[in-house]
């Protein structure tokens, strides 16, 4: 059984560490507030999240893809010459721990859209990928993209969480942002393309929680031509967050007034211009509302965001020092970072906290 | 043949220990099935005449009567039963054609009953609706494919009109005519009590009747009884109605003896000269003539109202409903075979159209696959008996749903199914005068709001029970949904899993 072939709720455990400056630090820290919360997960999924780690190939985008065999390898490399100029490759270096088993052969890609084909495919150039990404995910056996942006890159597998940072080795990455998830699957799904991170494009989304929504949200997502294969409510997060931003431009705030939408009782009690603002985005994507308990952190190309479901049903805390801000699941994930924070709490239901790299940081 | 060749139904059981001849019985049956034995001072049945509405019974001061269903049987045979047998008796006898009234009552599957729904348990948590929001409004009508911003960068409003409802339930057409005023008056107060629309059917709209038109769907059928521009804008929305899940494929027929006074009046017909409502629409023969008449009565009310278009579920429906999403419609209504009516041949109500449950899945999905889902929305009616029902069909995909039958048992209806007879004993399917003040619409009323909280609240337990606080997020949330005893086929085309999946 591999994931996406049956539904799996999970309980988890989210951090994320940014930095508004955009000074890149190591991500030896993800690694220490995740493990504080190891008994959120149970061993069957990890990951994280790191942005601004390529800075040498910032115009690039990164392919993080895990095969499980030489000849799924040969045959993704096949359609990704196809499609794509390949700037750079390698493995990503990994270490050898006994807490992680059945590693695939999980390697890395710098990319830039052959002109002629993204040209011809009538479509911009994020569409272009997405949909190669789709292609390989759906298409090649025995191969997975499971992280896609540029400057940026998922690192996941099957284990605890600091096992899995440690395994990739994070510690020698430097980034202005973290994010980390630990899993706790009811099932047991055995498969590293179903642990989180989630990502698509510079998108990624670690989540804590289990949507009760989730059936009537994939229906609407596919109708736009998204593809839930996985079957996970992050997959499904993620498609949302991707087309509400980029098919249908909405900023950060707007997403927010969609997947955490205010109850109409609070609706009707804002200034008129935001109450017919509110009203619209509510009526309009009625289905993407993401109902039932989450907590979700979204990293994204110089911003994170963290937002609880309008009932605030996981427990999300958050934290700033400085220039620097946090998010975990329980504040002890911070403090064990950061003791001298400026400002904790716990932001209210359906209320995003958004970050953002300030003006003329890297 | 013998007049009594036919033995009746129902025998009427008097208990003449505590009869008392107080004659109540004899002053309350329309058809006449007491009688006053003067001679012997004491009361008489007539079981031939009786319909088995329970007026008598329930009006019986003393508790002397009920009504039982006849032991007296034919030579038992499981393929011509008792009821093949008088059916082809009384059409020897008249010649004509066999009517009937309500929704379909025949052994049909019923899908309803073999979909269970879900509940949270430990993973996420269920919502106490008493403690938490709970939110069961709804909003029909057409989505914009694309948000698009002003020079300043904010979002133009330009959500096209849609109808607001507290909760997803409407009250089905029903015409002033089939039904009576005080029913009409009914339906209309419990509506703008609670929140929701009625739909005044293919009659017209009662002059006094125009001050709910916040809360009242027009409707614009074959005949085009009372439609006029004042009617047209009083509503808050138009039903073109194409088809009826009841009788698809035929019109409608109101006797010559029903238009009297302001029925007469309200269609704006002679009085005393028949009601009928073509099978088709005349100006209606194809897709391309439908949206023709879509945009007639945008353009007559200058695009302030949404239109429904509604459609009897026919074997073609989700092919049918994806045309007319393309048509300019703002919302489609589909009328399941368990429909109800006042009036329709025996062998239409019973043979033609396709359960509600399977035209609703497929409808959804194809409009889903065709990427269309969100210009329409979809309202679900024929045969919803309760709260369970409605949660089933917002789950399979329905915005919302419609019901008529259980709205008219809750005005004091018992199902008789004689409504065309003309003769309803309770005031609601009858032009008599002494019959119709027996419904008193203040008490109606209430008791239509009583019916429709008492819903809302079980709908927002089962909401709360999924972990689900907003109606829409149930919407089309058919993992929330298990069949039973459903083969692989049924279980495909509802798009469900099977129990234990």
């Amino acid at each position: 059984m591999r994931e996406g072939m049956f539904r799996n709720p999970s309980g988890c455990a989210i951090s994320g560490i940014f930095s508004k400056s955009g000074k890149r630090f190591s991500g030896r820290q993800i690694i220490e507030s995740i493990a504080v919360m190891h008994e959120r997960s149970n061993g069957l999924g990890g990951g994280f999240a790191a942005y601004g780690i390529y800075p040498e190939f910032k115009d690039h985008y990164a392919f993080h893809i895990f095969y499980d065999d030489i000849y799924a390898k040969r045959e993704c490399e096949e359609f990704l010459e196809d499609h794509f100029d390949i700037v750079s490759f390698s493995q990503i270096p990994t270490r050898k721990l006994p807490e992680i088993k059945d590693t695939p052969l999980i390697w890395r890609y710098f990319l830039a859209p052959l002109p002629a084909k993204l040209a011809d495919s009538q479509q911009d150039e994020g569409e272009y990928v997405i949909r190669c990404v789709f292609r390989i995910n759906t298409g090649i056996k025995g191969a997975y993209v499971f992280s896609s942006g540029k400057n940026m890159g998922v690192f996941k597998a099957v284990g605890f969480p600091e096992d899995v940072g440690r395994f990739y080795r994070l510690e020698e990455y430097e980034g202005y942002c973290f994010t980390a998830h630990g899993r706790y699957p009811t099932n047991t799904p055995g498969w590293w393309g179903g642990a989180h991170p989630f990502a698509l494009l510079d998108f990624s989304v670690v989540h804590n929680g289990e949507i009760s929504s989730y059936d009537a949200n994939r229906r609407t997502i596919e109708m736009y031509g998204y593809k839930c294969t996985l079957q996970t409510d992050t997959e499904v997060i993620t498609y949302i967050i991707d087309y509400l931003h980029r098919k249908q431009g909405l900023d950060l705030k707007e997403i927010c007034s969609v997947i955490a939408a205010p109850f109409w009782s609070v609706i009707a009690t804002r200034p008129h211009k935001e109450r017919e603002e509110l009203e619209y985005l509510r009526c309009v994507f009625d289905t993407l509302l993401i109902n039932g308990p989450f907590s979700i952190i979204v990293g994204f190309e110089g911003g994170m965001m963290a937002l609880n479901d309008r009932l605030k049903l996981r427990s999300m805390v958050v934290g700033e020092k400085d220039d620097m801000v946090y998010v975990a699941s329980e504040e002890a994930a911070i403090r064990v970072i950061q003791k001298d924070l400026d400002r904790v709490w716990s932001p209210k239901g359906g209320e995003g906290v958004i970050v953002t790299l300030e003006k003329g940081s890297a | 043949m013998a007049a009594f060749d036919i033995y009746p139904e129902y025998e009427i059981v008097r208990n003449n220990e505590r009869c008392t001849n107080c004659r109540v019985c004899e002053k309350q049956c329309a058809n006449g099935a007491h009688i006053f034995l003067t001679d012997k001072n004491r009361m008489a049945a007539d079981d031939d005449k009786c319909v088995n509405c329970h007026r008598c019974v329930a009006m019986c001061p003393v508790r002397a009567l009920k009504i039982v269903k006849t032991n007296h049987t034919f030579r038992e045979n499981l393929y011509w039963t008792g009821k093949s047998i008088k059916e082809i008796k009384r059409q020897a006898e008249s010649g004509g054609v066999l009517l009937s009234s309500m929704g379909n009552p025949e052994t049909y599957p019923v899908y309803f009953d073999k979909i269970l729904l879900n509940a949270s348990q430990v993973t996420n948590p269920s919502i106490d609706p008493l403690r938490e929001p709970m939110e069961t409004k709804v909003y029909l009508g057409s989505k914009p494919d694309k948000v698009v911003r002003d020079e300043k960068g904010r979002i133009k409003i330009d959500l096209p009109l849609h109808i607001k409802l507290s909760m997803p339930v409407m009250l089905s057409a029903m015409s002033y005519g089939s039904i009576s005023y005080n029913a009409h008056e009914s339906l209309a107060r419990a509506a703008a009590e609670a929140g929701i629309m009625y739909n005044t059917g293919e009659g017209g709209l009662h002059e006094d009747l125009y001050r709910y038109g916040k809360n009242t769907i027009v409707q614009v059928a074959s005949g085009r009884f009372g439609v006029h521009s004042r009617y047209l804008s009083n509503g808050a929305a138009i039903e073109i109605k194409m088809g009826q899940g009841a009788k698809p494929g035929i019109g409608g027929h109101l006797p010559g003896s029903k238009i009297v006074g302001d029925i007469s009046k309200t269609r704006m017909i002679p009085e005393g000269s028949d009601a009928i409502s073509p099978a088709p629409h005349h100006d209606i023969y194809s897709i391309e003539d439908l949206s023709q008449l879509v945009y007639s009565l945008k353009e007559a009310t200058g695009y302030t109202k949404p239109i429904i278009v509604k459609i009897a579920a026919v074997h073609n429906v989700a092919a049918i409903a994806s045309g007319i999403a393309r048509s300019g419609a703002d919302i489609i209504a589909i009328d399941g075979f368990r429909g109800g009516t006042g009036a329709a041949p025996a062998r239409i109500r019973d043979h033609v159209g396709i359960p509600i449950e399977l035209a609703l899945a497929s409808v959804d999905k194809r409009l889903r696959d065709e990427g269309i889902r969100n210009r329409v929305s979809i309202v679900a009616g024929g045969g919803i008996r309760s709260s369970a029902d409605v949660v089933k069909a917002i789950a399979l995909g329905a915005d919302c749903v419609y019901i008529g039958t259980a709205a008219l048992i809750a005005l004091g209806c018992h199902m008789c199914r004689s409504c065309h007879t003309g003769k309803c004993n309770w005031g609601i399917a009858t032009q008599r005068e002494d019959l119709v003040k027996r419904l008193n619409p203040d008490w109606g009323y209430k008791r239509l709001v009583n019916l429709l909280n008492a819903w809302k609240h079980e709908i927002m337990e089962m909401m709360g029970g999924m972990g689900i606080n907003a109606i829409e997020s149930l919407r089309g949330n058919r993992l929330m949904l298990r069949g039973v005893g459903l083969n692989e086929k049924e279980l495909e085309i509802l798009g469900i899993k099977h129990a234990g999946e």
